[in-house]
């Protein structure tokens, strides 16, 4: 039985606990046995992304004890899970370029190889290839960037080779779900953490684009494996009183309905 | 001006803003149909960043072969250390030869050095002959683009601006008819013109000749007519071998505009008989990004645009919000280089999406070397200080897990009560044009908790 160490974003704890608690029966139906560390909190990529490094340094160093000891990390988004596999180096002091000599802390290595997004676990780990779901609604599958074009988890547009999704593939697996086709299947929504705010006229620009060229696919329910892209856009949608459901994907994946 | 501020000013205009949008990402769907055309597509990609990061490696070596071999050729070359002195090298040329009139292609070296109104101080008329250099110069504005530079002008724009300027009928938008007009104008240009000034897009380092890339063609009319051609390249331009120069010009054009390739690639050994080239090497800050491991990847750029058709916040935001003579990804990297201080805001008009990192032809990872600049504008203690202190606080918050769940707690027991204008008000970005989401009774964990109970 694989045992998994569930990593929960901070805002998807404090403010999408639905979102947590399918991962966590979509986790233990596929067999996982799944904990929930609690002393997480925040893996500091807002702090990264501002440039604050040393704030976001002994965020890094806590999630590295608090994890290290599991089988498995999972995470229900693909930019948390970005910043652990692709961001961690540097915060705890491995050096990029001149000095590869590796003076890595002890067991990042290990972290890295074991920490993954949901869907990928699903599909890469788990080799899941039914989810017995009836989900008959038009769906439109948001690819957040960061588990896009950081973690690889789908093709991204602008490179020329094979498409491939690992969300969409899971996806598929409902039945009765059909994907809406996006005129811009993979832009932007505008969130970028605090670009939302410090950008606010852009950002909601993009979130507006974004849930134009949804509305005219047709799609009923808006999905992502990132909650902060759905936050972001669900905040405009209900300003606006736009007619679409927003759900993370592994409440789709867990039975939910919209 | 900080970049959030100009490009709010640009979104006021929806309509204008939604066509910049769609028009860009138009150019960015042909390039994708041109690049799937070929199944080489990645390879050369990686082809060209390897070639790139080779001749980095030793950029020295390949500038003096560079110039052994021009001069070999016939050609003068002169080395400059900035854009003072580069100015200064043109000026003189011009001046010893009594040039009065000069004609240019399109060349982003001579707009990053302001080439133009130090030697108009100097009283030589200086003529940008492509179409849209011409565009912006007669309108006296920058370029918004480095491969579009009057992409911000809609065609009733340059009817209206061409009307005034080259008595064009008023009212007219026809694209063919202003074509005309310019052509007309610009051939007129040609003619009198005492010498002629490029940019180089690529200069090849084992033959001392160098290639420059246009749809118009009008460095070909430029160089031709006068007997002084003077060409300005900044120090990145050079390639090692001629053999590698497919490889560029296949990713070129194709990445720029979603050509095959441009309509005229042309190559330069020399000066013409009976005449003179002068080529200008500036460096004006590149070997400080040639020095840095983190930055040195951004010297691969070979002015494509790519990362401005697709970068969604370029697209909304357009290319004069970024207050640099290269805007968008690329030029958010190159121009804090330049000065941090005045360039602070660039590395944040980011989403960190990535997009110009996977459409680069020579895989810059554009946005890493964003991100890193954001470390570089905290290091530099060039962060705004309410940025500076809520990140403190929320790493302070984050650092203690029971000060974390409280805070959470208190969040979602008050917020949920409070009257509508306590939350949306002026201090609230995230609410101007968005809901906050519907704080929940519990947090995940104590659902987990409480589940496990059962």
């Amino acid at each position: 039985m694989p045992q998994v160490g569930l990593f929960i974003p901070c805002y998807v704890d404090q403010l999408y606990p639905r979102v947590g608690m399918a991962t966590v029966e979509l986790l233990e139906r596929f067999g996982c046995e799944v904990e929930f560390p609690e002393g997480q909190t925040c893996c500091g990529q807002p702090m990264a992304n501002t440039g604050c490094t040393a704030e976001a340094r002994p965020l890094a160093e806590r999630f590295l004890e608090i994890f290290g000891r599991y089988e498995y990390v999972v995470g229900p988004s693909g930019s948390c899970v970005a910043m652990v596999r692709h961001h961690y180096e540097e915060l705890l002091g491995v050096s990029s370029g001149s000095d590869s000599s590796g003076s890595c802390r002890p067991g990042f290595e290990d972290l890295k190889k074991k920490t993954f997004e949901l869907c990928e676990f699903l599909t890469d780990v788990l080799k899941v290839d039914r989810v017995d779901i009836r989900f008959p609604y038009k769906v439109g599958l948001h690819q957040s960037c960061h588990g896009l074009r950081e973690l690889r988890l789908a093709s991204s547009s602008e490179i020329m080779g094979p498409a491939h999704g690992k969300a969409e593939q899971l996806l598929k697996l409902c039945e009765g779900l059909e994907l809406t086709r996006l005129e811009r299947p993979d832009e932007c929504c505008g969130f970028g953490g605090t670009f939302a705010v410090n950008e606010e006229a852009v950002s909601c620009l993009m979130g507006h684009d974004r849930i134009r060229d949804h509305l005219h696919a047709g799609t009923e329910v808006l999905t992502a494996n990132d909650m902060s892209c759905l936050m972001h856009l669900e905040g405009l949608i209900r300003r606006d009183k736009k007619p679409l459901r927003v759900m993370h994907i592994a409440e789709i994946l867990a039975g939910d309905k919209p | 001006m900080k970049h959030a501020a100009s490009a709010e000013l640009f979104i006021l205009d929806a309509p204008r803003t939604k066509w910049h949008d769609e028009t860009l990402w138009f150019v960015r769907t042909k390039r994708d149909r041109a690049a799937r055309q070929l199944p080489e597509w990645e390879t050369l990609r990686e082809t060209a960043a390897a070639i790139k990061a080779h001749t980095m490696s030793r950029l020295g070596d390949f500038l003096e072969q560079f110039e052994a071999n021009a001069k070999k050729l016939g050609a003068v070359v002169h080395w400059a250390a900035d854009a003072e002195e580069h100015n200064r090298i043109v000026l003189e040329i011009l001046q010893s030869h009594g040039v009065k009139k000069l004609v240019k292609s399109k060349s982003m070296l001579t707009e990053e050095c302001h080439l133009n109104p130090h030697l108009e101080r100097h009283g030589i008329e200086v003529v940008d002959s492509d179409l849209g250099e011409r565009i912006v110069q007669l309108a006296k504005e920058p370029p918004s683009h480095i491969v579009l530079p009057a992409i911000h002008f809609k065609k009733e724009d340059v009817g209206a601006l061409f009307h005034k300027h080259l008595g064009t009928d008023a009212g007219a938008s026809d694209p063919q008819y202003l074509a005309e007009a310019a052509r007309g104008h610009l051939r007129g240009k040609f003619m009198a013109a005492d010498a002629g000034l490029t940019g180089v897009n690529f200069a090849i380092a084992e033959t001392g000749g160098f290639v420059i890339c246009t749809n118009e063609g009008n460095a070909d009319l430029g160089v031709s007519l006068p007997k002084l051609h003077i060409a300005c390249m900044g120090i990145e331009k050079i390639i090692p071998r001629t053999a590698d120069l497919g490889v560029f010009l296949r990713l070129l054009a194709r990445s720029a505009t979603g050509q095959p390739i441009t309509t005229y690639s042309s190559h330069f050994h020399g000066p013409v008989a009976g005449g003179e080239m002068h080529i200008v090497l500036v460096d004006n800050g590149r070997t400080g990004i040639l020095k840095s491991d983190e930055f040195r990847r951004s010297l691969n750029c070979i002015r494509c645009g790519a990362c401005m058709n697709t970068c969604p916040v370029y697209r909304r935001s357009g290319g004069h919000s970024y207050h640099a003579t290269v805007p968008g990804p690329i030029g958010s990297i190159l121009s804090p280089a330049q000065d941090a201080a005045k360039h602070d805001s660039l590395p944040f008009a980011c989403s960190l999406c990535g997009s110009c990192t996977d459409v680069c032809p020579v895989k810059i990872d554009l946005h890493h070397q964003l991100l890193t600049w954001r470390k570089e504008i905290a290091d530099r203690g060039l962060l705004p200080r309410t940025k500076v202190w809520s990140m403190k606080l929320a790493s302070a918050v984050l650092k203690r897990p029971r000060l974390y769940r409280l805070a959470g707690f208190f969040a979602r027991k008050i917020v949920p009560h409070l009257p509508r204008f306590m939350i949306y008000n002026r201090f609230n970005a995230w609410g101007k044009q968005r809901e906050l989401p519907e704080f929940p009774k519990e947090s995940f964990r104590q659902q987990f908790k409480s589940r496990k109970r059962q």
